[in-house]
C-alpha cells in the first residue's frame, strides 16, 4: 500500500529540510521517494500543515519498579485524574505518574513515537521491559544502571583492566537488553548503604576506597571503547545541592574529552550566592557545553505543580526528603546493584527555591548554543509529568510569553535569573532537532528521527498555531511505522512499538567469574538473571530492534 | 526423565532458584533442594484435564462460551484471587476493564496493612541480597519466618560467604511477639536467638515503646506487655549500634484489628533509626501465590494496587469497600470469577451461592461444584512466566518443567475476555 501525504511543510533537520514544502510517500511502514506511474491508494491532503518525525524522549521513567512504587504511592493524585476506556483503549489514571496505558496514549497524542527509560536496574530490568511491554503506540528502550553496583565497585578496587571492564559492562547491557549504560551519583548509592550520607566527586566510597571521578571515567571509556553509540549517561553527584555547579563542571573535567550525556543537567547546575544561598549556575554550565564538544545535555526543565521524585539516587534523596509535600516517601537499598528513592514534590512559584530552578531549566535551554547537543526533558516525573512538554515548547518558542510567565514568580527569583534578558527564541528547525533528529541521533537509533528514504515512517502533522502550546498539544495526525494511530488529537489504533537495544560484543569468558559471584553473593543464578528475547517478544506485540555499534555495517 | 536444574519457585515467596526437579511424563519430583513449602507445591499430581459445566465434562470452548454467558448479564462481577503469573494478571486486568468488574487479589486484607502504611507515611526498605551481604541485626516481628519460608534463614543469614562480613554467624537475631517454631533462626556458632515473647494483639503497644526508645523519648512505664522496658532499650541500643540492621514482619500474621497502624510504627522506628545516624530497613514479607504480582500488575495498568474495581470504565481503588469477602457479605456479587493457578486448596470463598467460575490449577477439590472450573496449567511448572520475589524489585523468570496440554491463565481469561467484545 503506498501512502501520500501531500503538501506539508517539512523540517527535517537530519536531512536538512528546513520547512520546505514538500511531499511524503509511505509503502510497507517506511518512507520512499515518490515512485513512477504509481497511484497512491490513500492520500491525505495536510497542505500547509507542519510535518515532523516523530517525538523522542531520550530521558522519561515509563518504565520500572520505582515508578511503580511512584504509582502505589499516591492514589490521590490518580483519582483526580481517572481516564475511562473506550471501544479502543484501556482505561488507567493518568497525573504525575499514569498507568502505563495511559502514558502511551498521552505520548501519543502529543505526537511522540518513542520514548526511554532512563534507569534500568539490571536486577529490575525484567520489570522495566514488562511495564514498557504494556505502554502501547511507543518504541521504547532502556539505559542500563551500573557504577554502585558491588560487582563493578569490587571490579575498580581490584584495579581490573579496562578490558574486563568493558566486557562487563557489554554483557550486563546484553543481560538487561538496554540500548544505552547509565550512571546515578557514580558510587554515592553504594555508598549510602555503608551510611555515607553525601559524596563529592574526589570523595571515597569508605569500603572501596574509589571515587565518582573513577567510576566515570570507567564507564565513560567502557562505552567508548564499546562503540555505544549512546555516550555515557550521567546522573551526576550532588544533585540539589546548592553550590553543585562546581561539581558538574569538574565533572566534565574529569571525563577527560569523554563522550558523556549530563541528564536533567538543571538540577545540578546550582550556585551557593546570593542572600538565600542558591544562584543559577546556568551561564556557567552553558559555557562548558558550549566549549566541550563531547558533552551533551537534557535539561530536566521543572513546572509549577504537583509531581513525584523517582529516582536510583536514594542517598540524595533520603537527603530530600524533609521536602516532601505530602509527607510521605520511601527509599530502598536494591540487590547490591543499586538502589530507588520516591519523594512526592510540590514545586510552587512563589517559592524562591523552586521558581529559580524553574529560570535556572529555561536559562540553560536558550544559553547553549547547539541544538543538536541539548534535549527537551523535564525528567518525567521528577521535574514534571511528560504531559507539560507543549507549554515548554511555548515558553521556549516565544519571549513574550516566556516574559509574562516569568513575571509571576517568586521576586527575588526573577532578580535573580538572567531570563529575561535573553532574546533568544527557538525556531521549529529546532524543536525538531530538540524533539527528533538529536535525539535519535545520541540514543544511536537507524532510522527513527527523519524522514529521508529509508526511514520509518514514524511522522507528526501539526496545524500551524501563533500559539505553540496549542499547536503542540494536539497534533492533526501522528503516523507509527506508516499507519495512522493518531487523528485530531486522539488515539484511533492502538499499536505496539519494538524495543531498541544495542549488543556490543563482549569476551564470553567473564562469564566464569560472574557465575561465581552470583552463586557466592546473590540471591539468584547468573542463567535465571539474564533475560531472553522471547521474555519481551512472548506476548505476540514486542519485538526487538538492534541498533550497531560505532562502525558496525548497519 | 529429565532433570532440570536451577528451577525458580513461585510458591515460597523467596524465589528459590536452584531446585532441581525430574519430570517424568507428567510426575514432578523435587531431588534437590526442596522445602515444606516447595516440595509439595510442586509436586502436585494433575488431576482435572478437561474443563467442566455444571459438574459435567465440557470443551473449552463450551466452557469459555458458558462463563461469558453469566459475565455478560451481571451487574457486579468479581474477580478474585488473582493468583497466577504477570501474563495471567495481564489478561485478568483486560478482562476485568472490559467487563466493568472489582478485581481483588486474595492476600490484599493481608497486603493492605504494608500498603496502607505506605501510601501514608512511606517507607525505607531493603531487598534478599542486601539482607544475604549486609544485615548484622535482624528483628523479626510476630511472624514465625521459618514456618513461612523454610530456607530463608539458609540461604539469606546463614550463607557461608558474605561480601562485608567476615563472619555471619556473628549475625543477631532478635524475634518479638512469636518466638519461633523451630531452630532455623539459631546461628552456626549454636548462638540461639533472643525471643522478646508477647501476643500479636500486645505489638501495637511494644512496637510504639520501642520507637519511644529509639528517638530517645522517656519512658516511665517498666514493663509492656510483659516485656521488660529494659530489655526493649537493650534492643534500641543495639539498633543504633548496628551496621545495618533490618526489622522484618508478615503483614499477613499480623491479624488484628488495624494492624496498619502497627506496620506504620514499624517504617517509622527504620527511619528514626536511620535518621540517629546509622542504617537501618524494613523488610515485609509476602509475595506467595502471585500477591505481589497481582498488585505490581494492577500498579502499572492503572496506578492503583489490586483491590480496585472497573464499575464506571475507570479504575477506582478502595481498600476497604473493594474487599470481595464484605462484597459477598452484603449481597453485592452477581458473578464471580475466582483465579487461583498455584494452589489447590485455595478454593473461592462462597463458592456455589453466586453464578461462579474456577479457573484454577488442576486438582481442586470443591465443597460445591462452581458453574464452571477451568483447569489451567500452573505458572513455573506447565508454562514459562513471570513472578516477583517478596521484596518486590526482583521478577523471575519461571520455567515450563512438563508438557502438560493445560491452558495458561493468560489465554483463558484472554478468550473469555474477546468473547465478551462480540
Amino acid at each position: 500500500m503506498l501512502t501520500k501525504l501531500t503538501g506539508g511543510i517539512v523540517y527535517d533537520p537530519a536531512n536538512k529540510v528546513n520547512g520546505k514544502k514538500k511531499d511524503i510517500y509511505i509503502k510497507d511502514g517506511k518512507i520512499v521517494n515518490k515512485p513512477r506511474n504509481v497511484e497512491p491508494d490513500k492520500e491525505y491532503n495536510i497542505t500547509g500543515k507542519v510535518v515532523m518525525a516523530g517525538a523522542i524522549d531520550l530521558h522519561t521513567h515509563i518504565g520500572g519498579g520505582k515508578g511503580n512504587i511512584a504509582r502505589m504511592l499516591m492514589p490521590e493524585n490518580h483519582r483526580i485524574d481517572a481516564v475511562a476506556h473506550t471501544d479502543i483503549k484501556r482505561a488507567g489514571t493518568g497525573h504525575a505518574m499514569p498507568s502505563t496505558f495511559v502514558t502511551g496514549y498521552r505520548y501519543a497524542e502529543m505526537g511522540y513515537t518513542a520514548a526511554f527509560e532512563p534507569a534500568v536496574l539490571p536486577i529490575n530490568a525484567r520489570q522495566a521491559h514488562m511495564e514498557m511491554g504494556d505502554v502501547p503506540m511507543l518504541d521504547k528502550g532502556g539505559y542500563v544502571m551500573l557504577g554502585s553496583d558491588d560487582y563493578f565497585l569490587r571490579m575498580m578496587t581490584a584495579k581490573k583492566d579496562q578490558q574486563a571492564i568493558n566486557d562487563y559492562v557489554a554483557w550486563t547491557l546484553r543481560a538487561a537488553q538496554g540500548v544505552g549504560i547509565k550512571v546515578v551519583n557514580p558510587g554515592g548509592i553504594s555508598a549510602f548503604k555503608f551510611n555515607q550520607r553525601q559524596l563529592d566527586l574526589d570523595e571515597k566510597n569508605s569500603h572501596y576506597n574509589v571515587t565518582p571521578r573513577d567510576i566515570l571515567k570507567s564507564l565513560a571509556t567502557a562505552v567508548k571503547e564499546l562503540g555505544i553509540k549512546h555516550p555515557l549517561h550521567v546522573h551526576g553527584s550532588n544533585l540539589g545541592v546548592p553550590g553543585n555547579i562546581q561539581t558538574t563542571l569538574d565533572s566534565i573535567a574529569g571525563v577527560e574529552g569523554l563522550p558523556m550525556h549530563l541528564t536533567h543537567v538543571q538540577f545540578h547546575s546550582y550556585g551557593a550566592e546570593g542572600d538565600f544561598k542558591f544562584s543559577s549556575g546556568a551561564a556557567q554550565i552553558a559555557e562548558s557545553i558550549n566549549k566541550n564538544k563531547n558533552m551533551s545535555v537534557d535539561v530536566g526543565q521543572i513546572m509549577f505543580g504537583q509531581t513525584v521524585t523517582a529516582s536510583g539516587d536514594n542517598q540524595r534523596q533520603y537527603a530530600n526528603h524533609q521536602f516532601s509535600n505530602p509527607n510521605k516517601w520511601v527509599c530502598m537499598d536494591i540487590e547490591c546493584d543499586a538502589g530507588c528513592g520516591l519523594v512526592p514534590f510540590k514545586y510552587r512559584d512563589q517559592n524562591f527555591v523552586n521558581a529559580l530552578q524553574w529560570a535556572i531549566g529555561l536559562e540553560i535551554f536558550l544559553l547553549v548554543k547547539d541544538p543538536w547537543r541539548i534535549f527537551l526533558t523535564t525528567d518525567h516525573p521528577n521535574g514534571a509529568p511528560f504531559t507539560s512538554y507543549p507549554h515548554l515548547i511555548r515558553l521556549l518558542m516565544d519571549k513574550s510569553f516566556r516574559n509574562d510567565m516569568l513575571a509571576t514568580i517568586h521576586p527575588e527569583a526573577q532578580r535573580m535569573s538572567t531570563l529575561g534578558s535573553i532574546d533568544r527564541e527557538y525556531t521549529m528547525q529546532e524543536i525538531a532537532i530538540l524533539t527528533r533528529a538529536g535525539a535519535a541521533k545520541i540514543t544511536g537509533l537507524v532510522g527513527r528521527g527523519a524522514l529521508g528514504k529509508g526511514d520509518w515512517a514514524d511522522i507528526t502533522v501539526y496545524t500551524e498555531n501563533e500559539n505553540r502550546e496549542k499547536m503542540f498539544e494536539k497534533p492533526d495526525y501522528v503516523f507509527k511505522d506508516g499507519e495512522v494511530v493518531v487523528k485530531d488529537g486522539e488515539v484511533v489504533k492502538t499499536v505496539w512499538g519494538t524495543t531498541h537495544v544495542v549488543r556490543p560484543e563482549y569476551d564470553k569468558s567473564v562469564e566464569k567469574d560472574l557465575k561465581k559471584y552470583f552463586d557466592k553473593y546473590m540471591t539468584m543464578k547468573m542463567g535465571n538473571f539474564t533475560i531472553s528475547d522471547d521474555e519481551i517478544t512472548e506476548d505476540g506485540r514486542g519485538s526487538i530492534t538492534v541498533h550497531p555499534t560505532v562502525g558496525e555495517k548497519v | 526423565m529429565t532433570k532440570i536444574t536451577e528451577v525458580p519457585s513461585p510458591f515460597c515467596g523467596i524465589g528459590t532458584d536452584d531446585l532441581t526437579i525430574q519430570a517424568d511424563g507428567l510426575s514432578i519430583k523435587v531431588v534437590e533442594n526442596g522445602c515444606a513449602v516447595n516440595t509439595p507445591a510442586f509436586e502436585q499430581a494433575i488431576t482435572d484435564t478437561s474443563p467442566r459445566v455444571d459438574g459435567k465434562e465440557v470443551t473449552l470452548k463450551q466452557a469459555i462460551n458458558r462463563a461469558v454467558k453469566l459475565l455478560k448479564k451481571a451487574n457486579q462481577p468479581v474477580i478474585g484471587g488473582c493468583a497466577t503469573d504477570v501474563n495471567g494478571m495481564r489478561a485478568l486486568m483486560a478482562l476485568a476493564d472490559r467487563n466493568g468488574a472489582v478485581v481483588d487479589n486474595m492476600n490484599f486484607t493481608g497486603a493492605k496493612r504494608n500498603i496502607l502504611a505506605m501510601q501514608d507515611s512511606g517507607w525505607m526498605n531493603t531487598t534478599l541480597a542486601e539482607i544475604k551481604n549486609r544485615c548484622d541485626l535482624f528483628i523479626v516481628f510476630g511472624c514465625d519466618l521459618e514456618t513461612f519460608s523454610p530456607r530463608f534463614y539458609e540461604r539469606y543469614l546463614w550463607n557461608k560467604e558474605s561480601m562485608f562480613m567476615d563472619d555471619t554467624s556473628a549475625r543477631e537475631v532478635i524475634y518479638i511477639g512469636k518466638a519461633p517454631s523451630g531452630n532455623a533462626s539459631t546461628s552456626p556458632n549454636k548462638t540461639k536467638a533472643q525471643v522478646l515473647e508477647c501476643a500479636d494483639i500486645d505489638l501495637p503497644e511494644v512496637t510504639s515503646v520501642l520507637k519511644a526508645l529509639v528517638k530517645g523519648n522517656p519512658v516511665f512505664a517498666e514493663q509492656v506487655a510483659g516485656i521488660a522496658v529494659a530489655d526493649l532499650q537493650e534492643i534500641a541500643d543495639k539498633l543504633k549500634a548496628a551496621k545495618y540492621s533490618v526489622v522484618t514482619w508478615a503483614a499477613g500474621a499480623l491479624d488484628f484489628s488495624q494492624a496498619e497502624l502497627t506496620v506504620q510504627t514499624i517504617c517509622e522506628l527504620v527511619k528514626d533509626v536511620n535518621a540517629s545516624g546509622v542504617r537501618s530497613s524494613g523488610f515485609p514479607l509476602g509475595g506467595k501465590e502471585g500477591d505481589q504480582t497481582a498488585n505490581q500488575v494492577c500498579g502499572w495498568q492503572t496506578g492503583y494496587p489490586a483491590r480496585m474495581r472497573f464499575s464506571s470504565d475507570f479504575p477506582e481503588y478502595d481498600p476497604f469497600l473493594y474487599d470481595i469477602n464484605e462484597m459477598f457479605a452484603n449481597g453485592e456479587v452477581d458473578a464471580f470469577v475466582w483465579v487461583q493457578a498455584f494452589n489447590t486448596s485455595a478454593v473461592p470463598p462462597h463458592g456455589g451461592k453466586i453464578p461462579t467460575v474456577v479457573v484454577g490449577r488442576s486438582g481442586m477439590v470443591f465443597e460445591e461444584e462452581p458453574e464452571v472450573f477451568i483447569p489451567v496449567g500452573t505458572p513455573g511448572i506447565d508454562h514459562a512466566g513471570h513472578a516477583y520475589r517478596l521484596d518486590n524489585v526482583v521478577a523471575i523468570r519461571l520455567k515450563k518443567l512438563r508438557d502438560s496440554g493445560l491452558p495458561t491463565t493468560a489465554e483463558v481469561l484472554t478468550a473469555i475476555e474477546q468473547a465478551l467484545v462480540i
